[in-house]
C-alpha cells in the first residue's frame, strides 16, 4: 500500500542544489507542476517514475513511504506503483490496439480479458473519433493515441500514481478525463500550462531552470477561479465542438453558448 | 578481470550505455575496451580520446564479425590483462542479430532500443535469449506503456533476463546495472567458452562465390523448397 511518495531534492540545471529537503506527496493528492517550458517539469515527474536513485540528470532520489523502492521494482512493470501519460502521440509497436492493450494487461500482470474492452471504451470517453479494437496502434491519430494511453495508465496501469504530462495537448477531452481521475484516493499529479487544470489542483509546484521554485497550496479563492475558469473552457469546449461539426457561428449559437 | 560483452543492433545505443559504464567506473577500475566491426568503427578513438582508457579495434572484413570475434577474443583477453585493466569491454559489430557473442564467463548485455519495432527481440533470437541482462534504451521517446508492452516480450523469450531501461544519452537508471558489474566475477582466461553455437560460416558463398542460386553452390547449403528442416543449416 502506497501512502506516501517522497522527493528528496536535486540539481538545478547549473548544478545548484534544489532549496527544499524533500517534498511528501500523500495518497489522494492532486498536484500540477508549472512553468516555463525547459523549467525542469517532465525531467520532474520522470524522476518519479523512474524511481530515481541520485542516477538520472537531476539526482533527485525518490523514497516510497519513507524508504527507498527495492531494485525489483524499479523495473518490473507489474510491481511499478506508477503509471505515466507522456507527451508521445506515437505509437511504434506493430501491434492492434487489442494485441497492445493485452500484452501490456500481461506485463501488470492483470488476466481479466474484460479489461480490453473496458479500456477501449474509456479511451472512446476522451476522443471524437472512435478507436477499434482491430485499429494498429502505428495509425492511430495523436488524439486516439493519447486517449488510448490515458485509460490504459488509469484501467491497465491501475497505479496508485499517476503522472499526466500535459493532457491538454492532442485534442482529447480533458474534462472527461479530469473527472474521471479526481478524489479516486490515488496521487495524481499534472505537467500542465493549462491554467483550468493547475487550478484545479490542491498544490501547485512551481519549476525555475531545472529546480522547484516553490510549492504553493491551492487557495480558497481559486477553488472558485477554479470553478468558473472550467465553466469558461466548457464554452470554449462546446464551440470547439460546432466547429468541427462544421457549423458557423451564429447568433443563436452565440445567445445559447455564452450564456 | 571482470568482462562485459555487449551486443545489439546498429544504433541501439551500445556505445552510448559504454560511455555511461565508463564514465561511472573510470574512477574506480581501470577499463580497456575492444570494438570488433566489418568496415568502419570510431568507438576506440573515441573513448581513447574521451577517457584516456587503452582501447583496440578489429575489422573483421570479409569474416563473419562474430566468428572474428571468437578468434581473436583469446589475443584480445591477453591484451587488456597487460593493459592491468580490472574491467574488460568488449562491443560486438551487431550485424546479422543470429549470433551471441556471450561467454560462459563475464556479463553479456544485449541492447536494444525501444523505437527497434515490437519483434525485434523474437527475430534476433539468441542474441537476447543467450544475454545475461537486457538494457532498453531511448525510453525518453515511448510512452511507459509502449516501454513496458518491449519489455513484456523480452522476458516472454528469456524469463530470467535481467530487464533495465535508461536513457543512455544521460545515463539514466543504471545504477542497478553498475552494481551487477561490480558483483561479477572475475574471469578464468583458459576456460573462456562460448554460451552458444553461432551460425556455421563455411559455405561456396563464404568463400567468394557470387552466383545466385543453389546448383552453383556446395557445402552445407540447401534448396529453399524441399529444404530438410525450417533452416538451411543448424548447428548442433
Amino acid at each position: 500500500m502506497l501512502h506516501e511518495l517522497t522527493v528528496l531534492s536535486g540539481f538545478d540545471k547549473t548544478g545548484k542544489r534544489e532549496e527544499y529537503e524533500s517534498i511528501v506527496i500523500h495518497a489522494g493528492e492532486t498536484i500540477s507542476i508549472v512553468g516555463p517550458t525547459g523549467s525542469g517539469k517532465t525531467a520532474f515527474i520522470t524522476d518519479i517514475e523512474l524511481l530515481a536513485q541520485g542516477d538520472t540528470f537531476t539526482k533527485r532520489k525518490i523514497l516510497i513511504n519513507g524508504q527507498p523502492p527495492g531494485s525489483g521494482i524499479r523495473n518490473n512493470p507489474a510491481l511499478k506503483p506508477i503509471a505515466m501519460i507522456t507527451q508521445n502521440t506515437k505509437c511504434f509497436a506493430d501491434l492492434t490496439v487489442e494485441e497492445f492493450l493485452k500484452i501490456h494487461a500481461r506485463a501488470r500482470g492483470i488476466y481479466s480479458s474484460k479489461i480490453i474492452d473496458e479500456t477501449i471504451a474509456l479511451a472512446n470517453n476522451f476522443t471524437g473519433e472512435k478507436i477499434h479494437r482491430d485499429h494498429r496502434v502505428t495509425i492511430l491519430s495523436g488524439g486516439q493515441t493519447r486517449s488510448l494511453l490515458i485509460a490504459d495508465a488509469i484501467l491497465i496501469g491501475a497505479a496508485p500514481v499517476i503522472l499526466l504530462d500535459e493532457i491538454e495537448n492532442a485534442g482529447i477531452f480533458k474534462q472527461e478525463v479530469m473527472e474521471i481521475i479526481q478524489d479516486t484516493g490515488k496521487i495524481i499529479i499534472f505537467v500542465t500550462h493549462d491554467p483550468v487544470i493547475a487550478l484545479h489542483t490542491q498544490k501547485r509546484i512551481i519549476m525555475e531552470n531545472g529546480a522547484v521554485k516553490a510549492v504553493l497550496v491551492q487557495n480558497e479563492l481559486e477553488v472558485f477561479a477554479a470553478q468558473r475558469l472550467s465553466d469558461l473552457d466548457r464554452k470554449i469546449g462546446a464551440i470547439r465542438e460546432e466547429l468541427r461539426a462544421d457549423r458557423v457561428i451564429t447568433r443563436e449559437l452565440m445567445n445559447l453558448k455564452f450564456a | 578481470m571482470k568482462l562485459l560483452v555487449v551486443a545489439g543492433p546498429p544504433s541501439a545505443g551500445k556505445t552510448a550505455l559504454i560511455k555511461q559504464i565508463i564514465r561511472h567506473f573510470h574512477h574506480q577500475l581501470r577499463i580497456a575496451f575492444l570494438k570488433i566491426d566489418v568496415v568502419k568503427a570510431y568507438e576506440d578513438e573515441e573513448l581513447q580520446r574521451e577517457f584516456g582508457i587503452p582501447t583496440k579495434k578489429v575489422y573483421s572484413g570479409d569474416l563473419c564479425p562474430d566468428h572474428a570475434g571468437v578468434m581473436i577474443l583469446g589475443d584480445a583477453v591477453e591484451w587488456a590483462e597487460k593493459t592491468g585493466a580490472d574491467l574488460f569491454i568488449m562491443e560486438s559489430a551487431g550485424l546479422c542479430l543470429r549470433c551471441s557473442p556471450y561467454l560462459t564467463q563475464g556479463l553479456g548485455v544485449v541492447v536494444l532500443s525501444s523505437i527497434s519495432g515490437i519483434h525485434t527481440p523474437e527475430k534476433m533470437g539468441a542474441m537476447v535469449s543467450l544475454a545475461d541482462i537486457a538494457v532498453v534504451t531511448k525510453i525518453d521517446l515511448v510512452s511507459q506503456a509502449e516501454r513496458e508492452v518491449l519489455i513484456q516480450k523480452i522476458r516472454d523469450l528469456h524469463p530470467k533476463i535481467l530487464l533495465m531501461e535508461t536513457n543512455a544519452l544521460q545515463g539514466t537508471s543504471l545504477q542497478r546495472l553498475y552494481s551487477v558489474i561490480l558483483e561479477s566475477e572475475e574471469i578464468r582466461q583458459a576456460d573462456l567458452m562460448l554460451k552458444g553455437n553461432p551460425p556455421i560460416g563455411t559455405c561456396t558463398i563464404c568463400v567468394g562465390k557470387k552466383e545466385v542460386g543453389w546448383r552453383h553452390h556446395f557445402g552445407v547449403v540447401k534448396k529453399l523448397d524441399g529444404a530438410i528442416a525450417d533452416y538451411l543449416y543448424r548447428g548442433e
